[in-house]
Order: C-alpha cells, then sequence, then structure tokens
C-alpha cells in the first residue's frame, strides 16, 4: 500500500479528531460542583471573633496543632494569635511568638519592655482562614488542588497540589503554608471533617471564653448569625475584594 | 533538625518586627531565575526573526546561532519551575488539569506553542542538511557513522526532496514560523509578567504596567546576551583569522568592521528598549509615590532603606545608567559595548531579583521586613536546589545543552547552505 506524507498526516489528522470527540460528551465537574451536588445546600459556614473576649491564653492554636497535626515545634501554624500592644505616643507594638501557642506571659515584646504606665490599650486578636466568598488562592491554583465547597470552606487536595506556592503568595491574610511533612500547601479548613459531622472546630471547643464560634450564615435562627446579622462586625482588609467570612467583634483600627 | 520541623522557606528567611508566623520567602532564586531565563530565550528568537523576516543580511550568522541557542535555552525556562516546585514529580498535573483562572496554568501552553514552533522552524531551516548528510554518510561502515546517519535518518522525517523548488518551499516556512514566533515570544514573557502583576496580595507586585515592564527589560536582555555572543563569535574568527595570516591581513580589517557596524546598529536598538524600560520602571515608582496608598509607607522604606543599595545602586545605577553611558559616549569600542553588555545582562538580573525578593521582603501585615540569605553552601536537596548551587546548574544547561545541540546542529561555521 502506499501512502503519500499529505495523505498520513490527513489520517493523523482526522483520527486525533475522531478519538477526541467521545471525551467531549463527558462533562468535567469540578470539585466544587461535586461537593454541591452531594447536598450541602442551605450551609455556609461562617466564623464569628469576639476580640473583647480573648484573653491570648493559645489554646486554639495547641488544639488547631494537635487535631489537624501540623507539628506541633514547626513555627507555622492554621490558627494564631496576635497581640496588639498600643502605647500613648500612638505606637503599634505586635507579636506572635509561635503563633501563641504558649500563652503570652512576657510582657516584653520582641525583647522590647514597655512599661505599664505607657500602655493606652491592649488586646488579643486571634486570626484564622477567613473561607472568602472570593478566594484569590482559588482562583491562582494552576491545577485547580484547592477548591472551595458548596459550603463555602476552602480545602486542598493534598494529592494533586504540585506546591508552586502560588496561592500562599495570593493570599492578602498569610494563612497558608506548606506543611512541613506533606510538603504541599496547608491552611485552615475550619475543621471540615468535624464540622460536616455535627462537632464543633477543635479551636471553638478549646476556647473557655466564647471567643471562637462557628456557625451556618444561611440558618437565621443560628446564634453565629443573628449576631452577625444584628451587631457591629467587621472583617479583615475588605480592601482586597476577598469578601471574607470571618467576622469580627470589637476589632480595632490597628488590627493588620 | 527532625524531617517534620522543616519548614519551607524558614533556612533563609530573617524576619524583622512584625510579620504573620506563616509568612516566609517562599519564592527564592529559581522564581528569579524563572523571568530572567524566559526572557533571554524569547530575546535570542526575536533576534533570530529579524534575519528570517525582515532579512537583515548581517545577521545571517547570528540568526542560526540564535535560533540554535534558543532551543538551548527551551528546557531552561521550565527547570527553575521544577526546582521550585515542593512536588516536582506533579508539574505534569499543570498539563492534565489546567485550572484557567490561574496566570501559570496557561503557562504549559504557551510554552508547547513556543517550543513547537522553534522546533518547527529549526526542522525547515536544517532539512537540507539532513538530507546531504544521509547522503554524505552513506558507505561508511564505522559505529559512529551508522548512528549518525541513522539520526539524520530519522530527522529527515522522510523528507528527501531537495531540488530548488522544495528548498524554496522551505524557506518560505521558516520565514512564516519565524513571523509567527515573535509575537508568541513576546507573550510567553509578557505573560511572565502577568503572573506577578496579577497577584493582588503583594502590593509591589500588583501594577498593569508589570507585564510591558517584563518584556521591554526581556527584549533588553536578549539582544544584550546575542550582541556578547556576537562579540565573542567574532573575535574567536578575527583570532583565527589574524593566526593564520598575520595581524595585517585585510580579511582581519574586514571582520573588524563588519563587527563594529553590527554592535554599533544593535546596540541603537538596545539603548531604545533600555529607555523604555526604564521610563516604565520609572513611571510606576512615581505614580506609587504620588498616590501614596496604603502600602507605600512600607514600600518606601523598603525601596529607600532596606533595599536601597540592591535598586538604585545595583540595578540602576551599573545596570542601567552606567552601560547607558558607555554606549552614548563617541567613539564606540567592541571592548567598552562588552563591559556594557555585562553590566546590562546583570542589570535586568537585578531588575528581577528585586521584583521576586524585594515583593517578600516586606510582610502583609506592612509591619515588618524579610530578609532573604541565599544558601550558598548546599546541605541538603532543598539547599541545592534553591540556593547558588541550583541557580548555577540553571545558568550552565543551556551551554551543556548547546554543546551537544551544536553537534547534530551546527550552527557556527556552515558552509554551503544559503538558508
Amino acid at each position: 500500500m502506499s501512502c503519500s506524507r499529505r495523505k498520513l498526516l490527513k489520517s493523523a489528522l482526522s483520527a486525533s479528531v475522531a478519538a477526541s470527540l467521545p471525551l467531549s460528551a463527558f462533562r468535567f465537574l469540578s470539585p466544587a460542583e461535586c461537593k454541591a451536588a452531594t447536598g450541602t445546600e442551605g450551609t455556609r459556614w461562617g466564623f464569628l471573633v469576639d476580640t473583647n473576649k480573648c484573653v491570648g491564653c493559645g489554646f486554639c492554636v495547641k488544639a488547631c496543632k494537635k487535631e489537624n497535626e501540623v507539628p506541633y515545634d514547626a513555627p507555622v501554624t492554621r490558627t494564631w494569635v496576635e497581640r496588639y500592644v498600643v502605647t500613648k505616643d500612638s505606637k503599634t507594638h505586635i507579636d506572635s511568638p509561635m503563633g501563641g501557642r504558649d500563652g503570652f506571659t512576657d510582657p516584653k515584646i520582641r525583647g522590647e519592655e514597655i512599661a505599664p504606665a505607657d500602655i493606652a490599650k491592649t488586646f488579643f486578636v486571634p486570626k484564622l482562614c477567613n473561607q472568602c466568598e472570593n478566594p484569590a488562592c482559588v482562583q491562582v491554583c494552576p491545577v485547580g488542588a484547592t477548591y472551595q465547597t458548596g459550603d463555602g470552606v476552602v480545602l486542598v487536595d493534598r494529592k494533586w497540589c504540585i506546591g508552586c506556592g502560588y496561592c500562599i503568595m495570593a493570599c492578602p491574610y498569610g494563612v497558608r503554608f506548606f506543611h512541613p511533612v506533606h510538603k504541599v500547601a496547608e491552611k485552615c479548613t475550619f475543621c471540615y471533617h468535624r464540622i460536616s459531622n455535627g462537632q464543633q472546630t477543635a479551636c471553638v471547643d478549646a476556647c473557655s471564653f466564647g471567643a471562637r464560634q462557628i456557625g451556618n450564615l444561611l440558618d437565621q435562627n443560628d446564634p453565629v448569625t443573628k449576631i452577625i446579622m444584628t451587631e457591629r462586625v467587621a472583617v479583615l482588609k475588605d480592601e482586597y475584594g476577598t469578601k471574607p467570612q470571618v467576622f469580627y467583634l470589637g476589632l480595632d483600627r490597628n488590627v493588620r | 533538625m527532625t524531617e517534620e520541623l522543616i519548614v519551607h522557606g524558614l533556612e533563609w528567611t530573617d524576619k524583622l518586627l512584625f510579620v504573620y508566623p506563616n509568612e516566609f520567602i517562599y519564592w527564592s532564586i529559581q522564581i528569579v531565575m524563572y523571568p530572567y531565563m524566559t526572557g533571554l530565550v524569547a530575546g535570542a528568537f526575536v533576534l533570530s526573526s529579524l534575519y528570517h523576516v525582515f532579512g537583515q543580511k548581517d545577521l545571517k550568522e547570528m540568526a542560526r546561532f540564535s535560533l540554535v541557542f534558543s532551543l538551548a535555552l527551551l528546557p531552561v525556562a521550565m527547570m527553575p519551575l521544577m526546582l521550585h516546585l515542593q512536588q516536582p514529580l506533579r508539574g505534569m498535573n499543570v498539563m492534565f488539569t489546567p485550572h484557567f483562572t490561574s496566570a501559570i496554568a496557561a503557562f504549559g501552553i504557551v510554552f508547547s506553542t513556543y517550543a513547537v514552533i522553534v522546533l518547527t522552524e529549526i526542522w525547515f531551516v536544517y532539512r537540507q542538511y539532513f538530507v546531504q548528510q544521509t547522503i554524505a554518510l552513506k558507505g561508511k561502515e564505522d559505529l559512529a557513522s551508522t548512528f549518525k546517519r541513522t539520526l539524520y535518518h530519522v530527522l529527515t522525517l522522510g523528507a528527501y526532496d531537495i531540488n530548488e523548488e522544495a528548498v524554496a518551499k522551505d524557506k518560505k516556512a521558516v520565514k512564516i514560523m519565524a513571523a509567527i514566533g515573535i509575537p508568541v515570544a513576546g507573550f510567553l514573557h509578557g505573560y511572565a509578567g502577568f503572573i506577578f502583576g496579577s497577584v493582588k496580595a503583594n502590593a509591589l507586585w500588583m501594577s498593569p504596567l508589570m507585564p510591558v515592564i517584563f518584556i521591554m527589560s526581556a527584549v533588553v536582555s536578549g539582544i544584550a546576551l546575542c550582541m556578547l555572543t556576537y562579540i565573542i563569535i567574532m573575535e574567536w574568527k578575527k583570532l583565527m583569522a589574524t593566526l593564520a595570516r598575520g595581524r595585517g591581513d585585510e580579511s582581519v580589517g574586514k571582520i573588524r568592521g563588519a563587527e563594529m557596524e553590527v554592535i554599533a546598529t544593535t546596540s541603537r536598538y538596545l539603548i531604545m528598549f533600555l529607555v523604555a524600560a526604564i521610563s516604565l520602571e520609572m513611571l510606576d515608582l512615581i505614580f506609587r509615590g504620588y498616590t501614596a496608598m496604603k502600602s507605600w509607607d512600607i514600600l518606601r522604606s523598603v525601596m529607600f532603606e532596606e533595599d536601597f543599595v540592591k535598586i538604585f545602586i545595583l540595578q540602576y545605577g551599573m545596570g542601567n545608567f552606567l552601560p547607558f553611558l558607555l554606549l552614548m559616549l563617541p567613539g564606540l569600542t567592541i571592548r567598552r559595548t562588552a563591559l556594557a553588555l555585562v553590566l546590562v545582562l546583570f542589570g535586568v538580573f537585578m531588575m528581577r531579583w528585586n521584583v521576586v525578593i524585594g515583593g517578600q521582603a516586606f510582610s502583609l501585615s506592612f509591619e515588618g521586613f524579610m530578609h532573604y540569605h541565599l544558601p550558598i553552601i548546599p546541605h541538603n536537596l532543598e539547599t541545592f536546589k534553591e540556593g547558588l548551587a541550583g541557580a548555577i546548574t540553571v545558568i550552565a544547561t543551556p551551554f551543556i545543552l548547546f554543546w551537544g545541540i551544536n553537534k547534530i546542529l551546527p550552527s557556527l561555521n556552515i558552509v554551503d547552505n544559503d538558508l
């Protein structure tokens, strides 16, 4: 059989087109679509932090590290607590040693002693993933390894993440890091394995002062939703357009 | 340190004042190398296209060399990315499940398109040579010749026709590929700028000017590298001519004259692009200062205090202003040009450094700084990959590849082939 090059190229082209046709009969579902299809409508997880109640004990950080298997002594963490000391000369001193894991027992801030008489105000601010409505980290993931579930939580697929770090760069809140053992992007999941089973997150359970609460924002009778609807709450860095879903009571203008 | 305490970035990051606990310099030296190497690839290809598309006869020798060199540089544009990934074995996932809202996802497609164009163009340029080699090596029975003949035989892809008409078609195809290649090369690099410019969380990177700045500096570095290589090749030729025929020979003078003319012409283009690149960067800086958004306080302290030497002395001073002066002063010599070119290449490298590392020099909290310490002596895989050793590997690879490719596709001293 004789076969010219032109003929070969022609047949190769039509063969590849023919081969790809059956593939297009299938629709690719994003992980978020799959999750939504399995029935999470009616739920949108939201978080409420009452900074007035936080005493900076660090139990939430401890609990989170243990629950989510983030190496205890590694200087990275899914949630952390920041201490703010504003002095009478309007200067703000901030620290969060080991993410506030061991509490704030040392009055020195990064080695600097501040005389109690100079202090105008001081407070603690717990931080965690804002599970944004419009998450920048999901937008920039080149392989779709990080995704938003139907009930609004942003998760990472540890088996598919390539570890490029683009999501870490894209998050304005600095909540992401590389897991020291798994070597992939890691972040707060609102303890998705717990809240999906009717439990509280580890940090909410560990907080003895009620500074942290989680709730369903679509349920108007949810105590958390009620507070968010009726009281004056703030979010962090709304100028980035990410629409964060962690709400703060008593947020000071000095909070970064 | 036990394995579970090895946090990526901890090794080379120094924190100052208040920085969020999870913040480290995650994008290090390899991400500096990535735009630098892509810039060189794009620049080398554009230079070769000047001959094929616009028929710049004086660039004939240069065109073939820069085309083959851009092939050698091709895998090297991807290498820094692979060395930087935490899961390099999953790098292919970008091709399997591209997530198109991400600027990186298109990389696989843009890059493969570009690779196909370069390979196609090279095939058309060298097809005649492949056929000639297959014929010339016929009958030789030693192992090396058999291997070479088989290789060239395969490379012809069965196209043995080398009559005038077929060769004319080849030429036309080369011209078309080169013409398509120019915008693709530009896109490949402008897009690298978009990867940075679109990160809204980073106050230094986020700017619509970023892709344009990246293209300008890519062209600058590409032209500079090709000019420098051209000077080295011509100096080598001159040396050979001098050794063979003596210093006073007519041919030596001829080479010198031709070399000077090409260099003088090309350096005018270089200056033009250099001015464009600096103007855009200055515009960006002035605009940030004038609008003085929330981030300006921290950016100002990074630029004018923490990184002053790297930005204003090394990048703008030594890398831009000094070579500009060297090229503008009357009585341009080859030696002075060569010095200016080395400085330009250094300046573009510093620009990449100041963008990538400088963008991570301040905390997202705007209340603290991070300093990057390049690992010099590696003591584990990570400090090798993302340290001086990794950077040198990336720089050395194109030359090693070129040495190998040049054995099959001779690009330096080819005769009797007028493509």
